[in-house]
């Protein structure tokens, strides 16, 4: 490498082709009183980009609630946490790998994992599960059934190699998301409180330490160039952009790292993910307020003529940065080499307020670490409601005038409603040996944390998102998004402690994108303070948009909430389990009229258009309906209970059927209109079984209608003047459609 | 007491699981693949995972593991061994059972509760079942298909009927050597020993004939 390319200034258009526009590059040169080098100019624009500066959201980001009793991390730090009681905690976040997951599904997929992975142990806790949540066109197109098979191959890849269990998730399929997939990855570890670590680097004169993989070309402009525009037709281009991951890699540095905590040797940590050593670096120094050095020669690299600003932008996967003292070095790297993980000591903590480049000792960047970090650019959105629908509605399938008895076979077949076993089976969700229910044995994954010791308690896990109905109402959507997510907590008795979030929107810059990220912002804080489960930390993906035709995707958030349940060999399941238990519906005020089809399942399947704005949710009401199912669960006096999701209450009792190998014999009575109640999706509604006594018990805290009894080998129900049967046969023959997608 | 020896190979990760599982019949030892004595441990699990990556081919790297002598020592004069899914794979790449495991013939990765038959009660680790005997246990595994050679007193365990989703040869879900003291099975025993998180209790069953036999 010449020693111009740091004298040479690469000016303007230069920073606008890597993605800053006009303005903040004049605010880059006022920031340093001068042009900055090559250098520099790569570490503005990926520290000022959309992804790692939350340019067009962290305004709306700062009207979250993010404190509570149980708050032990709150945003800023790796990930958030909270207290689980007994002095340990539990670490949890998602993350997004949309755009590299369109690009390259396989690396993409799995190098989300293994940076929502590291995003856990750098906090110094040892990661305890993952759950993903994936969003693909209709698998009618061959393009999504491919980005489908190999971002699954990916997570499975990743996950299953590194043995931490996949214990849940969810896959849609909407035409929204046909060029621009969804993968978001959850993570939770578990940590004794007092061991947690924070990123914040400190104590001048320490040493930096960078350990893991070595240092390539691969993922170098990532969180710009890939993650903070929109994807076009040039992006078979841009596979280079998307990193490769190497889940042994990433078991060594996991043990490594945590041994390193464990013995006490560390000040600090923190991962390198979107940007590499740029934003890592940066981060800790803003944090700690303090200076850093870094002599790029010094890092170990896998091609021996990479330039100062690749090093420092690199996103090569398995490394983190590490503070310790001087006299513990020699500790820290004696750790690396018992888990053959490179450890390399790469620079210092200075003071001042400058992150400072050097190579071989000489300057190549200088810059201000606040005006990379703090002085980041922040704009207003330009929020206006569309005029017009922004999204056509989906091609039907289903013939509109088709009966309840073909209705309820499309449905229970329908890629969103579908057994996901093709998908789940194809991940190990067992190893540690704390998966309390397993996927489709409950409505939320829930783990025994036995490091705690006798009665150790469990968590309860679910990650849930619903585009179509936050695109035709994102206030509404969305805190309904968010009362599905704690009403799957409720099914297995937990109670919510804290909650992570990933918004996925199209352009911000764009007035009805603007619109709908603001409002279901909005709806997510209001729905997460009713239900007293603080944002702890999340992600933020945006310029989810393709060129006309295809447009934005949904606006997608995807919640993911924790919450807590004392006994775990109570912990609910969403099986019918013996012959002669009554049903029940709970919530809704008792009647399954009061359901809605607006953008429900049956409307999509019929090619009904979106329409504008869903009906106001009791927000109250339902948490009440969630406490009720909760202490019953939690009683022991439920034998099912399961919450009325995509497809409403017939499609409910279809899945706690199948599961428990059970059918079902309802008698609805008299509604107003058959398809709504039979079909109709509302928030806080849940579809229980046990004995009569106790069911009658539960309607003294909630209403509760019961509708019919468990047993036979068929769904059974009358309704208005409909008498309908399916056998267990049929249904869980429909219920197979994706299997063929996975042969 | 009996003590019980787990490897812990880089890219292991059922190996907490198999020490969980042993500390439930007998006193438990890590053992570290860079070792090469066995620290007077009285059985050895070869525990499950993605040893090395699972690079090359699953067991390929590990085999060569300096502790993996000592278990060939430790072997050939009779000590009690269990290789489990990984373990099994090392083992057979080592050499100390016949045959090999090949990519599922469906290619994918399954993780599914199975249904095992016991064939043969004449190993330490079946000593406690009956032959016949049905044991439900969670597989989970890219490269199960047993292929090989191998006598058929040697085929300690099968796959019950319509549970053999890897393309296992007539079924073979564990065998054994010829000195019927080393086992390998697919399935994961150390994952079936409590109800709460194993769904079924009956992987404990292997453990006890173990731990009973190794301290005879």
């Amino acid at each position: 490498m010449s020693q111009q390319s740091e004298a040479t200034i690469p000016g303007v258009e230069q920073a606008v082709a890597l993605g800053l526009t006009r303005e903040e590059y004049a605010r880059v040169c006022d920031e340093l009183g001068r042009e900055p080098n090559q250098v520099e100019l790569a570490m503005f624009s990926l520290l000022w980009s959309e992804h790692c500066a939350y340019k067009h959201s962290k305004k709306l980001l700062r009207t979250l609630p993010t404190e509570g009793p149980a708050v032990v991390m709150g945003p800023g730090e790796n990930a958030g946490a909270v207290d689980v009681g007994g002095g340990w905690a539990v670490a949890f976040k998602v993350e997004s790998h949309n755009h590299p997951s369109a690009v390259e599904p396989f690396q993409g997929a799995a190098t989300g994992v293994g940076g929502i992975l590291r995003d856990i142990f750098a906090l110094g806790a040892r990661p305890i599960a993952v759950l993903d949540s994936l969003r693909f066109g209709e698998p009618t197109s061959e393009r999504s059934r491919y980005l489908l098979d190999r971002a699954v191959a990916g997570i499975g890849h990743y996950g299953n190699s590194i043995g931490v269990p996949t214990v849940g998730g969810e896959v849609y399929f909407e035409p929204a998301y046909e060029t621009n997939c969804l993968v978001n990855a959850m993570a939770l570890g578990l940590a004794r409180k007092e061991d947690m670590v924070r990123s914040a680097a400190a104590g001048v004169g320490n040493v930096l330490v960078l350990i893991g993989a070595s240092t390539g070309r691969d993922g170098i402009g990532g969180a710009s160039v890939l993650a903070s525009a929109e994807l076009s037709d040039e992006d078979d281009d841009k596979r280079p952009s998307v990193q490769v991951g190497d889940p042994f890699e990433e078991s060594r540095l996991l043990e490594c790292s945590l041994e390193l905590l464990d013995a006490g040797l560390l000040v600090a940590m923190q991962d390198l993910g979107a940007a590499g050593l740029t934003s890592a670096a940066s981060e800790m120094a803003a944090k700690g307020g303090v200076g850093i050095e870094i002599d790029v020669a010094k890092v170990p690299l896998r091609e021996a003529d990479m330039e100062p600003f690749e090093v420092m932008v690199s996103e090569s996967q398995e490394r983190m940065l590490c503070v310790c003292t001087p006299e513990n070095v020699d500790a820290v790297l004696e750790i690396c080499r018992k888990w053959e993980v490179h450890g390399t000591p790469i620079g210092t903590i200075t003071e001042g307020d400058r992150i400072r480049v050097l190579r071989d000792g000489e300057v190549v960047g200088d810059m201000p670490v606040a005006a990379l970090v703090d002085r980041a650019p922040v704009y207003d959105l330009d929020p206006a409601k569309p005029s017009e629908p922004i999204y056509p509605p989906a091609p039907a399938t289903l013939d509109p005038h088709a009966d309840v008895r073909a209705a309820l076979l499309a449905l229970v077949g329908s890629p969103n409603i579908a057994s996901r076993r093709p998908v789940y089976e194809q991940y190990d969700s067992i190893v540690w040996s704390r998966t309390v229910r397993r996927p489709d044995e409950a409505d939320a994954a829930v783990l025994w944390l036995r490091e705690m010791g006798d009665d150790a308690p469990a968590i309860a896990v679910s990650i849930d998102g619903n585009g179509r109905k936050v695109a035709a109402d994102p206030y509404w959507g969305t805190v309904g998004v968010a009362l599905e997510c704690a009403a799957n907590l409720a099914a297995v008795g937990a109670q919510p402690l804290g909650t992570t979030n990933n918004l996925n929107f199209g352009n911000p810059e764009k007035p009805h994108i603007a619109w709908q990220l603001s409002e279901s912002v909005r709806g997510l804080g209001d729905a997460c303070r009713a239900l007293q489960a603080p944002i702890v930390g999340g992600n933020v993906s945006l310029y989810n948009e393709s060129p006309p035709p295809q447009g934005p995707i949904y606006p997608t958030p995807v919640v993911g909430m924790v919450g807590l349940l004392p006994d775990p060999a109570r912990a609910g399941r969403l099986a019918f389990a013996r012959e002669g238990d009554a049903i029940a519906l709970v919530g809704w005020d008792g009647e399954p009229g009061s359901a809605s089809l607006a953008a429900s399942e049956l409307s999509k399947l019929r090619g009904e258009p979106l329409p504008d704005g869903l009906p106001e949710i009791d927000v109250e009401a339902v948490i009440g309906v969630l406490d009720a199912v909760r202490d019953a669960v939690r009683a022991g006096e439920l034998a099912s209970a399961h919450d009325i999701a995509e497809g409403g209450l017939l499609v409910a009792v279809v899945e706690s059927a199948l599961a428990g190998g059970l059918g079902a014999s309802l008698d609805l009575g008299d509604v107003d209109d058959l398809w709504t109640a039979l079909f109709g999706e509302r928030p806080g509604g849940f579809i229980v079984s046990g004995a009569r006594e106790a069911l009658e018990r539960l309607g003294e805290r909630a209403p509760v209608r019961i509708i019919g009894t468990v047993g036979g080998g068929a769904v059974e129900v009358s309704v208005a003047d409909v008498s309908e049967r399916w056998t267990l046969d049929e249904l869980r023959e429909a219920h197979r459609a994706l299997e063929p997608l996975f042969a | 007491m009996t003590v019980i020896g787990v490897i812990t190979f880089p890219g292991a990760c059922d190996d907490y699981d198999a020490l969980r599982a042993a500390a439930k019949v007998a006193d438990v030892k890590q053992l570290w693949h860079a070792d090469t004595d066995l620290d007077g441990v009285d059985a050895v699990v070869v525990p499950g995972g993605f040893s090395y990556g699972d690079y090359l081919r699953p067991g390929a790297i590990a085999r060569f593991s300096p502790i993996m002598q000592a278990v060939s020592e430790f072997a050939a004069a009779g000590g009690p061994v269990l290789g489990i899914c990984n373990g099994f794979q090392v083992l057979c790449e080592a050499g100390l059972l016949p045959g090999a495991l090949l990519p599922n013939t469906g290619l994918r990765f399954v993780c599914r509760q199975v249904e095992l038959e016991v064939v043969r009660t004449d190993t330490p680790f079946t000593s406690t079942c009956e032959v016949g005997e049905r044991l439900s246990i969670p597989a989970k595994h890219g490269s199960g298909r047993y292929v090989g050679e191998v006598p058929a007193d040697q085929v300690v365990l099968r796959y019950a009927p319509g549970h053999n989703f890897n393309g296992s040869q007539d079924d073979i879900a564990g065998v054994c050597n010829e000195g019927r003291n080393v086992l390998g099975l697919m399935p994961h025993p150390e994952h079936a020993v409590d109800v709460l998180v194993g769904g079924s209790a009956d992987g404990l069953k292997l453990f006890e004939g173990m731990a009973r036999v190794a301290a005879v």
